[in-house]
């Protein structure tokens, strides 16, 4: 690597071969910390509405960095690392809350405002002229990392490089029109889970982007025919690799398809029936026939919308071999009560114990687990070719092609 | 005696699904009903969305199916520990409690971890003798799960 913190070598140019090294190498992990996620692009952080007014704030993480992100006075939204300029301890402690306009590190009491700027050190004078900070200390040359934030579609990103694009620039026009397509008016959020997975978080990544196991893995979708290869769809990939948007569009001749009977592939279940159909009882509410669509924005958000269920992922890295996925479904501030009872049927699909998910929260351990002697060998992305353009098919990797470009060019710049 | 027939509708229900007999675990809900897993934070809150939501019987039926026919997940099973009923009695055949519970759940491998815990936050009613739920909240204190949540708490 560039910065010598690895013995590892990628096996060559090919976007289409993939050493396992990079889900083990702790060296790796740690200059993916610093190229990536603290690097030039946008973290997801929170939404908009988390943050209704002014000292209202969140804590999240920058890949393993905490960081707050807080409500302004005049309604800008900081983000700014969660460190005491002091001796380092955690400024906010909870998940959320409400801090007035400032913040106080509890150790030594230590101030802040809502950007994050030292502004008062407790006993800084001393006490009875004696003691205190020297008159040299400058609060100005002292205080967390800030970060720079941006708003889309009322979700919040942040980033700590300033050389990051505009995130509409960052996206691209395809993945930023996918994106728009879902957020398009205030959204509610109606749970947050969290799920541990006991592997590297670009396996995840890497899954969501895959439209070629979806149906494949997931056999609740291919039987219920939620999704198949055979259904209308494709994916756009961004042009740096790094986003993605794949859907899928009902067609009505779907159903007479044998495509996967013929090839004897496990998800098709002539005889499984729902006992309960409305469980799939969607409604058309974007309004042009697209079922499903998985959306990611590199490196660690997701987009979903399946039928009506809605719901954002943020990836957070815990080391080589874990991760955490945040999830928050959403619905939208106008649902009616028939609208919110529908998402919560449909959120059976998603999460931990989702229908068609709750295989991708152990198959990314099943390769973690399956490449621990492996390091040096490859796996093969080879599904539509070489490249990393859109493609008017899921039966593709073209997306996963298209994290590796976006990967390799962070960490080999 | 209440309190007894509460304890050992709970005991039952547990017994169902460490003994892996699934299939029986729609019977212990009236048809419709409610069952929903989410998480202490959540429920405090007032957020509506849960792990799992099902409104009748069939619903919990079909999470059965799809357990046994398309999910994939690594063999496991639960030992569920359930603690005493906080009952208050309701209007008519109602019955209200509140009861604590644990966890532990054992992979393939033999390892053995504490899963949830939580606390069944539930409305029962007496259909011709038999005490079932007409809701079941399960509402567990920690947000996070691990890996995925297959089979039912």
């Amino acid at each position: 690597m560039a910065d010598g913190t690895s013995r590892h070598e990628w096996p060559g140019a090919s976007l289409a071969r993939v050493p396992y090294w990079v889900y083990q190498d702790e060296a790796n992990y740690r200059a993916e910390l610093r190229r990536i996620f603290e690097g030039p692009v946008w973290n997801y952080a929170c939404l908009e509405s988390d943050l209704p007014k002014a000292g209202d704030y969140r804590t999240t993480f920058l890949g393993e960095m905490p960081i707050v992100v807080v409500r302004g006075a005049q309604g800008e939204i900081h983000a700014f690392e969660n460190r005491c300029a002091h001796r380092g301890a955690l400024i906010a402690l909870d998940d959320s809350g409400s801090t007035g306009s400032h913040f106080q590190c509890i150790y030594h009491a230590w101030t802040y405002d809502l950007a994050g700027s030292l502004v008062g050190i407790a006993f800084e004078k001393g006490s009875n002229g004696k003691g205190g900070m020297p008159a040299s200390f400058c609060k100005a040359d002292h205080g967390p990392r800030k970060l720079r934030t941006t708003v889309l579609a009322g979700l919040v990103f942040a980033t700590l490089s300033p050389d990051t694009p505009p995130i509409e620039e960052y996206l691209g026009d395809e993945v930023l029109g996918r994106l728009r397509r879902v957020l398009h008016k205030e959204a509610r959020v109606m749970g947050r889970f969290t799920q541990a997975l006991p592997n590297n978080w670009k396996l995840y990544v890497e899954n969501v982007k895959d439209t070629y196991h979806a149906s494949l893995l997931h056999a609740f979708f291919g039987t219920f025919r939620i999704t198949r290869l055979t259904q209308g769809g494709g994916i756009m990939v961004s042009p740096d690799g790094g986003h993605h948007a794949s859907y899928t569009i009902q067609r009505a001749d779907d159903a007479s398809s044998t495509a996967y009977r013929d090839q004897g592939i496990r998800s098709e279940h002539q005889n499984y029936r729902l006992a309960d159909p409305s469980l799939l009882d969607a409604v058309n509410e974007f309004g042009d026939d697209i079922q499903l669509q998985i959306l990611t924005v590199f490196p660690n958000f997701v987009l979903q919308q399946i039928h009506n269920s809605l719901a954002v992922r943020q990836v957070q890295p815990k080391g080589p071999g874990a991760m955490e996925l945040h999830w928050t479904y959403l619905g939208f501030a106008d649902d009616d009560a028939d609208m919110q009872r529908r998402r919560m049927k449909q959120s059976n699909l998603v999460g931990p114990a989702g229908y068609v998910s709750m295989e991708d929260g152990c198959v990314g351990g099943f390769v973690q687990r399956g490449v621990a002697a492996a390091g040096d060998e490859v796996s093969v992305v080879n599904m539509g070719g070489e490249g990393a353009e859109s493609q008017e098919t899921r039966a593709t990797e073209a997306s996963v092609r298209g994290f590796w470009k976006a990967y390799r060019r962070y960490m080999e710049d | 005696m209440l309190a007894e027939r509460v304890s050992q509708l709970n005991a039952e229900y547990a017994r169902a699904i460490d003994d892996d007999r699934l299939e029986s675990w729609p019977d212990f809900f009236t048809d419709p009903c409610l069952y929903k897993i989410t998480s202490a934070d959540n429920y405090r809150r007032g957020l509506p969305a849960g792990l799992v939501y099902a409104d009748s019987r069939g619903m919990l039926k079909d999470r059965v199916t799809a357990l046994r026919e398309a999910n994939i997940y690594e063999r496991q099973a639960y030992r569920h520990l359930v603690g005493l009923p906080a009952i208050r009695a309701g209007a008519a055949d109602t019955v209200h409690a509140e009861t604590p519970f644990l966890v532990v759940r054992v992979m393939r491998d033999g390892s053995m971890d504490l899963f949830a815990t939580g606390r069944y936050v539930d409305t029962m009613v007496d259909e011709g003798g038999t005490l079932r739920f007409r809701e079941r909240l399960v509402v567990c204190d920690s947000s996070r799960v691990d890996t995925l949540l297959a089979i039912p708490l």
